[in-house]
């Protein structure tokens, strides 16, 4: 019975009902076999809500960015990728993971959604796929290439973060297996996790390569008929 | 003040930074007189702002009672984008022109005022973003020479683009610590534990990293799932038969990650950029990330096996 929070939000998802109804519902719902009353789960809900205000930062940084789209910060992205060297969007996406990786193996985080993925790679990557392209690309693609921008940053800043050794993940192993009566020290668990930053890394890279080929597939025949027609 | 104590009120002064756009946001939408739903949809920036601004001040009751009335406004679809006015490209294009490189200055001074401040000052990374965030918007109005009232527009449309999935981290994490007061930890630890067989390395190392994986797409965090599945599965089931703990068990988080690539419970890395990148498929960012994601688990299972033992 207890796990009935966990069942309402598989059926809820699977469903598509609406999100935030379901996870208040799963809520409320794992409080009142757990015995509490409504008013404990009030507060405990409200309290945690409360105090996880900081899941919510980003926010903070939406105005500055909706501010520089306004004068012309997608508008220049577009401009400088088309002057800039022939990079597809693949080889470019592969290289934001791959800095992403390195700074966040460093402890530094370099990247994120709404600071990096939504300013500048996303704008970038579909930039570059206009310059190779042109304006044929579709909207479908377009979206595709954009998701591909999310997921560059979200593996980029996944697997390689175990590498440094005062990441929070490594610190939760640490105490977990600590608290099992296993202690583990913070850096070998950091050697332990090269494998995985290095194998994710290559996993990536080629995935890119091959999105590349598929739009070159796609639109660079188109391109080439003309030039050969053209001459 | 020491150094935390300055955190904390740094930090409640960012909240209500956001409580005041999201204040904006209100306003813009009861003046929207062609929004179909206003009155709900002004209700749910007005409750937001509130509760940012107020948190720590409102009894907590008061607080899950006004997340109860969210989720009702969610459920009756009554939390929509207004009418929101598209920004002028010839304006931007002119302007990008104008001002070159520079715009990309604010954007940028996000991440690495963040980054400095973080390592150079005794701030969480969280005080950071807001530090830099704020930083970042004095360089943009300096840079564009922007007019106020363009602020409060653009806070608008990306405040109303963002939406009410904007709330889904807060209301996940919430759930979480829901879950851990009603003990549904330790009652899935002892279900799994009935219905696995002890004693094989490769069973072992599958369950530990799928049942990683499977967990943190259903609890949309890999370090919830961690502690539960490490005790449930992890000592059971591979420790205990020789698995080294120590490679098993950083391997088990990173199998988890993969579970989190797979998941729209993972909102803040799968469902809000969907969002932020304005995409009709909001499970676009999934669908490019499960073949990666599978592979991966795969190897994570090969690497624990062959590694571990």
């Amino acid at each position: 019975m207890e796990l009935i929070g966990i069942l309402i939000i598989i059926v809820g998802f699977a469903l598509k009902l609406d999100t935030i109804a379901v996870v208040v519902v799963a809520g409320i719902s794992t409080g009142l076999v757990a015995k509490m009353n409504l008013v404990e789960i009030l507060d405990t809900l409200g309290s945690a809500f409360v105090s996880n205000r900081v899941t919510c930062l980003f926010l903070i940084t939406l105005p500055v960015i909706g501010l520089c789209e306004r004068y012309g910060l997608k508008a220049k992205a577009v401009m400088l990728i088309k002057k800039a060297t022939n990079l597809s969007v693949g080889k470019l996406l592969s290289g934001y993971t791959l800095i992403r990786k390195v700074t966040i193996g460093m402890g530094v985080t370099l990247g994120g959604h709404p600071q990096f993925v939504r300013p500048l790679v996303s704008p970038m990557a579909e930039g570059a796929a206009i310059a190779k392209y042109g304006e044929k690309v579709e909207e479908k693609d377009m979206e595709k290439i954009r998701a591909y921008s999310a997921a560059s940053d979200n593996i980029g800043n996944f697997f390689a973060q175990n590498v440094f050794m005062a990441n929070s993940g490594v610190l939760l192993i640490a105490s977990t297996l600590e608290g099992l009566g296993m202690p583990v020290d913070t850096l070998q668990i950091a050697k332990v996790a090269i494998p995985v930053a290095i194998i994710s890394f290559v996993l990536w890279f080629i995935q890119n390569m091959i999105f590349d080929k598929r739009l070159k597939r796609k639109y660079a025949t188109i391109e080439n008929e003309k030039i050969r027609g053209d001459q | 003040m020491d150094i935390a104590q300055l955190s904390n009120l740094l930090l409640e002064i960012f909240y209500i930074i956001i409580g005041l756009f999201m204040g904006i946001t209100m306003v813009f939408t009861i003046k929207d007189t062609n929004h179909k739903t206003r009155i709900g949809t002004a209700l749910f920036w007005g409750i937001l702002a509130v509760i940012f601004i107020l948190g720590n001040y409102i009894p907590s009751t008061i607080v899950g009672l006004l997340v109860v009335v969210i989720a009702i406004l969610s459920a009756t679809k009554q939390i929509n984008i207004g009418t929101l006015k598209q920004l002028d490209e010839t304006f931007a294009n002119i302007k990008a022109e104008k001002l070159g490189l520079k715009i990309f200055i604010p954007s940028l001074s996000i991440a690495i005022i963040a980054m400095l401040v973080a390592t150079f000052t005794g701030f969480p990374g969280t005080v950071a973003i807001g530090i830099s965030a704020l930083c970042a918007l004095a360089l943009t109005f300096i840079i564009t020479k922007a007019k106020p009232k363009e602020l409060l527009a653009d806070s608008n449309r990306t405040f109303q683009s963002v939406g009410s999935f904007a709330i889904l981290p807060q209301l996940l994490a919430s759930l979480g610590v829901l879950f851990t007061t009603a003990g549904v930890g330790d009652k899935i630890a002892s279900i799994i534990s009935n219905v696995i067989p002890t004693g094989n390395a490769l069973i072992g190392v599958a369950t530990y990293c799928i049942g990683m994986a499977l967990f943190t797409s259903i609890m949309g965090n890999a370090f919830a799932a961690f502690a539960v599945i490490t005790v449930g599965i992890g000592v059971p089931f591979v420790f205990s038969i020789g698995g080294d703990p120590l490679i098993c068990g950083t391997l088990a988080l990173t199998a988890g990650y993969c579970g989190t690539l797979l998941t729209p419970m993972a909102a803040n890395f799968n469902m809000l950029p969907a969002v932020l990148l304005e995409m009709k498929d909001k499970n676009a960012v999934i669908k490019v990330q499960a073949p990666f994601a599978l592979i991966l688990l795969a190897v994570h299972i090969f690497l624990m096996y062959s590694l571990g033992f």
